[in-house]
């Protein structure tokens, strides 16, 4: 009984690792522009379906995929920003929605014409496979593999947040835009390197994900939902906030299907629910 | 609504022209009894046109005069529709007083929600919203037992209107019936839009800081606009329980919301047609290319979405005014 | 004398920055005070208290003998206190009539009714007109706000302070970046404001202060410096090192 419960709550942190990898950067670029991107499981697909491309097609091995999965989300994303993003930087809420909402639908089409509708799967390398049995709970291999390297990735996002200059003009901007370009602090610049940075670990996120949850077309819409709860919960701009938002939801899902299965999604929703009325910002988020 | 007229010294006259009637309304609303002459074998279509265009105008109170970005507005329409399907099954199939009562439930569902809705703004309400529409999407999936969950709702026995008038599948009652209802909810809102509220909730929309500072009550208007909406959304929902004789769970699903979130920014949102226009454009268009892959139809909707932002920010409606504005300054 | 409105002790912070300190005032009915001070001395913060869009961690405001601290500001304003805002606060696809009108027909509780026609509230349309035709504005009232000059749109943020029958009005730099040549029409505007109402501005030009001032505040660092005529103004040494700077009076 206890062992199930270890077991549920290992699953639920490292799926809610994979979240916090999806989210973590949507979260950072709302903070800093406020701009609703609601398209960025979108960039999440482009790292999965890379990923799936470079194994499955061309044979390259997984871990290899990964640094790829990251720059081909990072270059989608910087070329979105520029092109059509910044004109939108002062458009209202509703209207960033909208177009958003317009890429992703046109992004879920796109991903359905070349790869198809079914499920992706990829064949991970052995040493991924399986599982470790430590006080008497089975913990699977790529689980493990997850949490580690989500959390090496956040440790080497604070320390860059916190101790380089970059870091500082992203909190800087995060904080008070205009009292940052005031500063000198070319925001734009910032702005644009960190929207690439988030995209190219959504597109990261995605790729991890294959194993755990699957690839298909509507990949950008599904994640979405759980992503923006992610950030709405957790707060704009704050990556403790999205960690720990991250690791609730993930843990609440899991435990939710696994003990209360009728309730099915009904939990995630009304935790959601409730943690907005509670805290509009989110939890760790700026007023 | 108008720009200067220098010709205009009274302000009455000035309101006057801003409420009456105009001649293209007319013809609109007498336009829509051709389908029952041109075209008797798309009324079927034609009474799903109407109750999406009611749905869109109940949407179109909240987000284009009140400023309220809703993505679950499908949970009110929903809650019409499985009230009606139910009052139908265990109690009494008699359309006009499951209006009613459809209408009523959805209202104090709509009422209760806004209190927590009006509370708060940007990205904490979007979410709310879309939030509250997936939590009642999954209420009733789960539900089995009293919605049918996932397979819909059975049993669904709707009586014919007046007793006289069946729904059949040439759809004459039904489009007579969703068009009657359209037309008397519209001239609600049409009046409710030319008060003395409608321009408070307009305030609201232009300037929500200024509102408090003139001594507005701004919660308290959201929260009542914000039930009607609820309410008139909920009838939407009961006519098509009505007019199908079924009830899915589609009917409480996040597409049902974007979809008319669409059609409301496609039509022009703060224009009281706008929801109209755009649901006409869009259903006709997807009944036309209803053969197309649903992969394919959503590329071109999303393809759509980003340029009527870029392009067309005030819908088709927004535009033709801006046309139509740009045509009397060359014939003054 | 009484006051028609008073503050005791108003303090706020955000963290550790202290924005508002022990600012206690008493204001008679009918005298024309101005507020200064440098950038960032609290004064709109004041004013943001007393209106009720901050909330004060201490202290207490009243208007007359009416304690308002817990009130929302909707209800404040329907107590007679009104204010304007520094950067305009005003509604951009309205035009300048609707935008009256709307803020007569709050004042007169009809703005929640839905069953009649706007036409039809003939005395707050008439009311609503008179107010901007008494600022001057009356040729342009069925424009829409966003197409109106600046200096006309500051004149319609006066407006519709005014339109809510306001006891007490609070100015927020009322002539905030319009061009010189308008603001003497501003200025005359506010000095022939009813005798009754009384008047607290925030003003950076100290000819205008001087001018039209019965009173002045200074506050510096979210505390209130000194209160007094503006001759004990002028002559305070500790104002003119602070604030008004030796070369304005050599």
């Amino acid at each position: 009984m206890l062992a199930s419960l270890a077991g549920v709550l290992f699953d639920g942190f490292a799926y809610g690792m994979l979240l916090f990898l999806l989210s973590v950067g949507l979260s950072v670029t709302l903070g800093m522009m406020n701009f609703v991107n609601l398209a960025h499981c979108s960039f999440a697909m482009i790292g999965g379906y890379a990923t799936v491309t470079l194994t499955n097609s061309l044979g390259w091995p997984f871990l290899a995929t990964l640094p790829a999965a990251f720059f081909a989300a990072a270059a989608a994303s910087v070329v979105l920003e520029r092109t059509l993003y910044r004109r939108l930087y002062r458009a209202s809420d509703l209207d960033q929605c909208l177009f958003t909402i317009g890429v992703v639908f046109v992004s879920v089409a796109v991903a359905a014409y070349l790869y198809g509708t079914i499920q992706q799967s990829i064949s991970t390398p052995s040493y991924l496979r399986g599982s470790v049995q430590f006080v008497g709970i089975s913990f699977a291999v790529y689980r493990l593999f997850l949490v580690a390297f989500a959390l090496v990735i956040t440790v080497m996002l604070v320390a860059a947040l916190e101790y380089t200059r970059f870091g500082a003009q992203v909190r800087a901007a995060v904080d008070n835009q205009r009292m940052a370009r005031g500063l000198g602090i070319d925001v734009d610049r910032a702005f644009m390197v960190t929207f690439a940075l988030g995209g190219g670990l959504a597109g990261l996120g995605g790729a991890l994900a294959i194993e755990v949850v699957g690839l298909d077309p509507a990949f950008a819409f599904t994640y979405l939902v759980y992503v923006l709860i992610v950030v709405a919960v957790g707060g704009l701009g704050s990556i403790g906030g999205s960690f720990l938002a991250a690791a609730v939801l993930g843990i609440s899902d899991m435990a939710g299907k696994y003990y209360f299965p009728w309730l099915g999604a009904f939990l995630i929703y009304l935790v959601m629910v409730g943690l907005l009325m509670w805290r509009p910002a989110g939890l760790f988020g700026k007023r | 609504m108008t720009t200067a007229d220098p010709a205009v010294a009274d302000p009455h006259l000035y309101l006057e022209a801003q409420v009456r009637w105009r001649r293209i309304e007319i013809a609109f609303w007498l336009a829509a009894l051709l389908p029952f002459v041109l075209t008797p074998t798309y009324l079927q279509l034609a009474s799903q046109i109407a109750i999406t265009a009611l749905f869109a105008l109940s949407l179109d109170l909240i987000l284009g005069y009140a400023g309220i970005v809703s993505l679950g507005h499908a949970a009110y329409f929903g809650v019409g529709a499985y009230a009606a399907g139910l009052l139908s099954k265990h109690f009494w199939g008699e359309p006009l007083s499951g209006l009613a009562v459809a209408a009523l439930l959805s209202g104090l569902v709509g009422y209760a929600t806004s209190h927590i809705i009006v509370r708060f703004r940007h990205l904490a309400l979007i979410m709310l919203t879309l939030g509250l529409g997936l939590l009642l999407h999954e209420a009733a999936n789960s539900a089995h037992s009293l919605t049918g969950g996932a397979d819909g709702l059975q049993g669904v026995r709707i009586r014919p209107l007046l007793e006289t008038f069946r729904f059949d599948l040439y759809g004459r009652a039904a489009y007579a019936y969703s068009l009657a209802v359209l037309f008397l909810v519209f001239l609600v809102a049409r009046r409710l839009i030319h008060s003395p509220f409608g321009l408070a909730l307009r305030g609201i929309r232009e300037n929500a800081v200024r509102m408090p500072a003139i001594g507005a009550p701004s919660r308290a208007h959201l929260r009542k606009i914000y039930t009607i909406s609820a309410a008139m959304a909920g009838i939407a929902g009961a006519l098509l329980t009505h007019t199908t004789s079924t009830v899915s769970l589609e009917v409480l699903s996040f597409q049902r919301s974007a979809d008319v979130l669409v059609i409301l920014i496609l039509g022009g949102a703060g224009r009281l047609y706008g929801g109209i226009l755009g649901a006409i454009i869009y259903m006709v268009a997807r009944d036309q290319f209803s053969g197309i892959n649903p992969q394919y139809w959503y590329f071109w909707i999303g393809l759509l979405l980003v340029a009527v932002v870029m392009f067309l920010p005030n819908g088709i409606l927004g535009g033709l005014a801006k046309i139509t504005a740009r045509w009397h300054g060359k014939w003054p | 004398m009484s006051a028609v409105l008073s503050t005791r002790g108003l303090a706020k912070r955000f963290g550790s920055l202290v924005v508002a300190q022990d600012l206690s005032l008493a204001l008679p009915q009918g005298v024309r005070y101005a507020l200064i001070g440098p950038n960032g001395a609290g004064k709109t913060t004041l004013i943001n208290l007393i209106t009720g869009m901050l909330r004060p961690d201490a202290g207490s405001i009243l208007l007359g003998e009416d304690d308002i601290t817990s009130l929302r500001t909707d209800a404040r304003v329907k107590r007679g206190l009104a204010r304007t805002f520094q950067i305009n606060a005003l509604f951009p696809h309205l035009s300048a009539l609707e935008s009256v009108t709307i803020a007569v027909c709050e004042r007169q509780g009809c703005a929640g009714s839905w069953w009649k026609r706007l036409p039809g509230y003939r005395d707050a349309i008439d009311e609503a007109h008179g107010i901007l035709a008494s600022l001057r504005l009356a040729t342009d009232c069925y424009r829409l706000t966003r197409e109106l000059a600046y200096g006309r749109q500051r004149l319609l943020e006066i407006a519709l302070a005014l339109a809510t029958r306001p006891k007490v009005l609070l100015l927020d730099e009322p002539a905030a970046g319009v061009p010189k040549d308008e603001s003497a029409q501003l200025f005359e505007a506010i000095a022939e404001l009813s005798r009754d109402l009384t008047v607290l501005f925030i003003e950076h030009d100290m000819n205008v202060v001087f001018r039209f001032a019965s009173r002045i505040i200074v506050m510096v660092g979210g505390r209130i410096l000194v209160e007094g005529s503006p001759d004990e103004i002028a002559r305070n040494a500790e104002v003119r090192s602070v604030y008004l700077g030796k070369a304005h009076l050599g």
